[in-house]
C-alpha cells in the first residue's frame, strides 16, 4: 500500500477527513522549507503538497505566483526540491508528499530520470498541472513503473467521460478544483462542490479532495464536509507571507490547528 | 490536394504542438476545437472572412519588384509581399479577423489578446470595435513603457490594455496573464491569441487565418514572373507571417523556405530571442511542446531583440516539425544587421520596414547577394515601421 493510500485509509476509518496544504517550495528561502513541512505536519496535515517552482506559474493567481518569484530569487529548481524531500525524509516516513508544479521542470531534467530520483528521495505522488492525461501517457507509465501515484486534476467544466477518462488513469487521491478560474479565486459555491464531488464519486472509489477556493475555518468546514481532503494553497502562502522569520513556524502551526479543528 | 498534412487530430506536429494545458482549460478548448472544425471549411464563413479581408484590411496585399534594392546588392532580384500596408500595418490583422467572426459565432461577448509590440493588441482592438465586442489586452508594463503609442491606440479604439506586472514583465507573462484571465471568463470571453503558439487548436488556426498571405504570393509571383521564388524569407517571432506565406508552399519543395530568427547581440552573447537556431532544448510552455529558451533547472530566460515582436523565448511547435524534417531553415539575424537593413529600404526604396521584418530583409540581402540576378527572393514585408521610430531614434541618441 502506498503511503498516500495508507494514510487515507487510516482517516477513513477514523471518520476523519484529509487536510492537505500547498506551500512553495523555498519560499520564503529555501532553507524554511523542511522546517515548514514538520511544522505543518505536528499542527495537523496528512499529506503535504509541495510546490515545485516554474518562472511562467500560468495556471496560479497573484498569491502562489508571489510565492514562486521569491523562490526563484533564490534559484531553487526541481533538484533543490527533490533534496528537500529527501532531508524531510529523514525524520518522517509517514506523511506523504506530492509534488505540483509545471512541466517544463520535469521536461528539462527528463521524465524518466526525475521519477526515479523523486522515487528514491520518498516523493508519493506527482501532479503537473500542464500535463493532462492526453499529453501524460509515458508519463504515467513511468510513476506507476515506480509506484508513485499520478495525481490530476478536475475541474468543474470535466464532463462525466473525461472524469471517467481522468479516474482510470489516476491512483492515491483525485483533484477537483471547486472552481473556474486561477489558485486563490474567490466565490466557492459549496453546493455544486458537493454535487460535483457526488457526480466523481458515482464513477470512482479514489479519494476527493478540493482545493483552489479554501480560505478561512468557515470554507474548511464546509468542504470538509463533502469532501475527503481539502487543499489549501494560497490562505497558508499568505500566511508565510505576512509572516517574518520568528514567527513563521507558529503562524503556519495555528493556521493548521484551526483548519484541523474545523474539519474535525 | 496538399500532401503536407499537419497536425494530427490532437494539434501534434510530430513530438510538437499539442494541449499541454490545466484540466481548468480542456472543455474551453474542446468548445473551441469543435467549432473551429464546423467553419474553417463552411462557405458562409469564408465568405464573410474573405470579404473583410478585402474590404476593411485592403487585400490582396500587393507583391512589390525592389528594383533599387535588388540593383544596389547586384544579386538575386528581392521581391516584397506588402504586409505592411494592411490596415492596422501589419500582417496580425488576417488572424485577428477570422478569429473574431469565430467569436462572434460563438456567441463570446468579449475578447481578450496579450501583445508585446503592441501590434496584436491593436489588430484585436481594431476588429473588437468594429464587431461591438468588449476588448482587453494584457501587456507587459515594460512593453508598456516601450510601446506607449500602441498603447494609445488600443485605448483609442476603446480596448482597455492591463499592465502585467509579473516575471519579466513582457510578452510571454502577457500571455501567461492572458491565460489566467481566460480560464476565470471561459463562458464569455474568447481568447485571440496573436501567433502559431499556444495549445491545438490554435497553432493550425492562426496559420490557417495567416495562409492568405502565401495563398496570394503564389498567385502573383506566376503572374509577376513567370514562377515561383527561388527562396522565401520570413522573420519568426512565435512564427505566424512565416507560417502564413511558408503553408502553401510546402509542397512546392524547389522553393527554399527560410525563417529569420533574432539574434539580438548574437547568439554567442545568450542575448537574444532564437530558440530554433540556437537549438534550444525542447521543453513545454503555454499550451505546446517545442524548441524553448531556458536554463538547467528549465526556467524560461529572459530574450532580447531590438524588435518587440520578436521577442519571445519559444517558436511555434510547427517550425519546430519543419526544422527538423528540413523542410525550412532557420537562421538569425542581429538587432545591428536589422537596423542597417532597415535604414537600407528606407533610403533605396521609399519604404519603412517594420524593426521584425527588417530582420527578414536584412538575410535577403545576404543571401541575394550570393545569387546570380536570374534568381527570385520574396521576403514577407510582415509590417510597416512606424510603431518603430522611437526606438529607431532611441539608438541614434534622439528623442522625438
Ligand atoms: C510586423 C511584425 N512582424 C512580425 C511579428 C512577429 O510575429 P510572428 O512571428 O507571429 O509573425 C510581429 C509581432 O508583433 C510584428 O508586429
Amino acid at each position: 500500500m502506498s503511503r498516500i493510500q495508507a494514510t487515507f485509509a487510516a482517516l477513513k476509518s477514523h471518520h476523519k477527513k484529509a487536510l492537505i496544504p500547498y506551500i512553495t517550495a523555498g519560499d520564503p528561502h529555501p532553507k524554511h522549507t523542511v522546517a515548514l513541512m514538520h511544522a505543518l505536519v505536528e499542527s495537523g496535515s496528512d499529506v503535504i503538497e509541495l510546490g515545485v517552482p516554474f518562472s511562467d506559474p500560468m495556471a496560479d493567481g497573484p498569491v502562489i505566483q508571489r510565492a514562486t518569484e521569491r523562490a526563484l530569487v533564490h534559484h531553487v529548481g526541481l533538484r533543490d526540491v527533490l533534496e528537500m524531500v529527501k532531508e524531510f525524509r529523514q525524520q518522517d516516513d509517514k506523511t506523504p508528499v506530492v509534488l505540483m508544479g509545471y512541466a517544463n521542470p520535469i521536461e528539462a531534467m527528463g521524465q524518466q530520470q526525475f521519477v526515479e530520483r523523486a522515487s528514491e528521495v520518498g516523493v508519493d505522488g506527482v501532479l503537473i498541472v500542464d500535463y493532462p492525461p492526453e499529453e501524460s501517457e509515458t508519463f504515467v507509465g513511468i510513476l506507476q513503473a515506480h509506484h508513485l501515484d499520478p495525481i490530476f486534476l478536475l475541474s468543474p467544466t470535466s464532463d462525466a467521460a473525461r472524469i471517467s477518462m481522468i479516474t482510470k488513469q489516476a491512483s492515491g487521491f483525485v483533484y477537483y478544483v471547486s472552481l473556474k478560474g486561477v489558485t486563490g479565486s474567490q466565490n466557492l459555491n459549496i453546493v455544486e462542490v458537493g454535487e460535483r464531488v457526488a457526480a466523481i464519486r458515482r464513477q470512482s472509489d479514489l479519494p476527493i479532495g478540493v482545493g483552489f477556493g479554501v480560505r478561512d475555518a468557515a470554507t474548511a468546514k464546509a468542504v470538509a464536509a463533502v469532501a475527503d481532503a481539502i487543499v489549501v494553497g494560497s490562505r497558508m502562502i499568505q500566511e508565510i507571507e505576512s509572516s517574518d522569520e520568528a514567527n513563521l513556524l507558529s503562524n503556519v502551526r495555528q493556521l493548521t490547528s484551526e483548519l484541523r479543528k474545523a474539519i474535525d | 490536394m496538399q500532401l503536407y498534412d499537419m497536425p494530427d487530430a490532437r494539434g501534434h506536429f510530430g513530438p510538437y504542438g499539442g494541449i499541454f494545458v490545466a484540466e481548468t482549460l480542456i472543455e474551453a478548448l474542446e468548445e473551441l476545437r469543435v467549432m473551429y472544425e464546423r467553419y474553417r471549411h463552411d462557405p458562409e464563413f469564408l465568405a464573410e472572412f474573405a470579404y473583410d479581408l478585402k474590404h476593411f484590411v485592403g487585400r490582396p496585399s500587393p507583391i512589390y519588384y525592389a528594383q533599387r534594392l535588388s540593383e544596389k546588392i547586384g544579386g538575386a532580384k528581392i521581391y516584397l509581399k506588402r504586409e505592411d500596408l494592411n490596415h492596422t500595418g501589419a500582417h496580425k490583422v488576417n488572424n485577428t479577423i477570422g478569429q473574431a467572426l469565430l467569436a462572434k459565432r460563438m456567441g463570446k461577448p468579449r475578447v481578450i489578446a496579450e501583445t508585446g509590440a503592441g501590434q496584436h493588441g491593436v489588430a484585436t482592438a481594431t476588429i473588437a470595435a468594429r464587431l461591438g465586442l468588449e476588448c482587453v489586452v494584457y501587456m507587459g508594463s515594460e512593453d508598456v513603457k516601450r510601446q506607449a503609442p500602441n498603447v494609445y491606440r488600443m485605448k483609442l479604439l476603446g480596448a482597455t490594455v492591463i499592465p502585467v506586472e509579473s516575471g519579466s514583465k513582457t510578452l510571454k507573462d502577457a500571455l501567461n496573464e492572458a491565460m489566467r484571465d481566460w480560464v476565470t471568463n471561459i463562458s464569455n470571453t474568447f481568447y485571440i491569441i496573436g501567433t502559431v503558439a499556444g495549445p491545438h487548436p490554435y497553432p493550425m488556426m492562426v496559420r490557417d487565418f495567416q495562409a492568405v498571405i502565401g495563398i496570394e504570393a503564389k498567385e502573383q509571383m506566376l503572374e509577376l514572373t513567370g514562377r515561383q521564388p527561388d527562396a522565401i524569407i520570413a522573420c519568426v517571432g512565435g512564427g505566424s507571417n512565416a507560417m502564413g506565406i511558408f503553408y502553401p508552399y510546402i509542397d512546392l519543395t524547389d522553393v527554399r523556405l527560410i525563417g529569420v530568427e533574432a539574434a539580438g547581440h548574437g547568439i554567442e552573447t545568450g542575448k537574444h530571442a532564437a530558440p530554433l537556431t540556437a537549438n534550444s532544448p525542447v521543453g513545454v510552455l503555454h499550451g505546446n511542446r517545442t524548441y524553448l529558451m531556458q536554463d538547467a533547472n528549465g526556467q524560461i530566460i529572459e530574450t532580447h531583440s531590438v524588435s518587440a515582436g520578436l521577442d519571445y523565448p519559444g517558436v511555434g511547435p510547427e517550425h519546430a516539425w519543419l526544422k527538423d524534417i528540413k523542410r525550412a531553415e532557420y537562421v538569425a539575424i542581429t538587432d545591428d544587421e536589422a537596423m542597417s537593413a532597415f535604414h537600407t529600404l528606407c533610403r533605396t526604396e521609399g519604404i519603412i520596414p517594420a524593426l521584425e521584418s527588417s530582420h527578414a530583409l536584412a538575410h535577403a540581402m545576404k543571401l541575394a547577394a550570393t545569387m546570380s540576378p536570374d534568381k527570385t527572393l520574396l521576403v514577407n514585408l510582415s509590417g510597416r515601421g512606424d510603431k518603430d521610430i522611437n526606438t529607431v531614434a532611441g539608438l541614434s541618441g534622439m528623442t522625438l
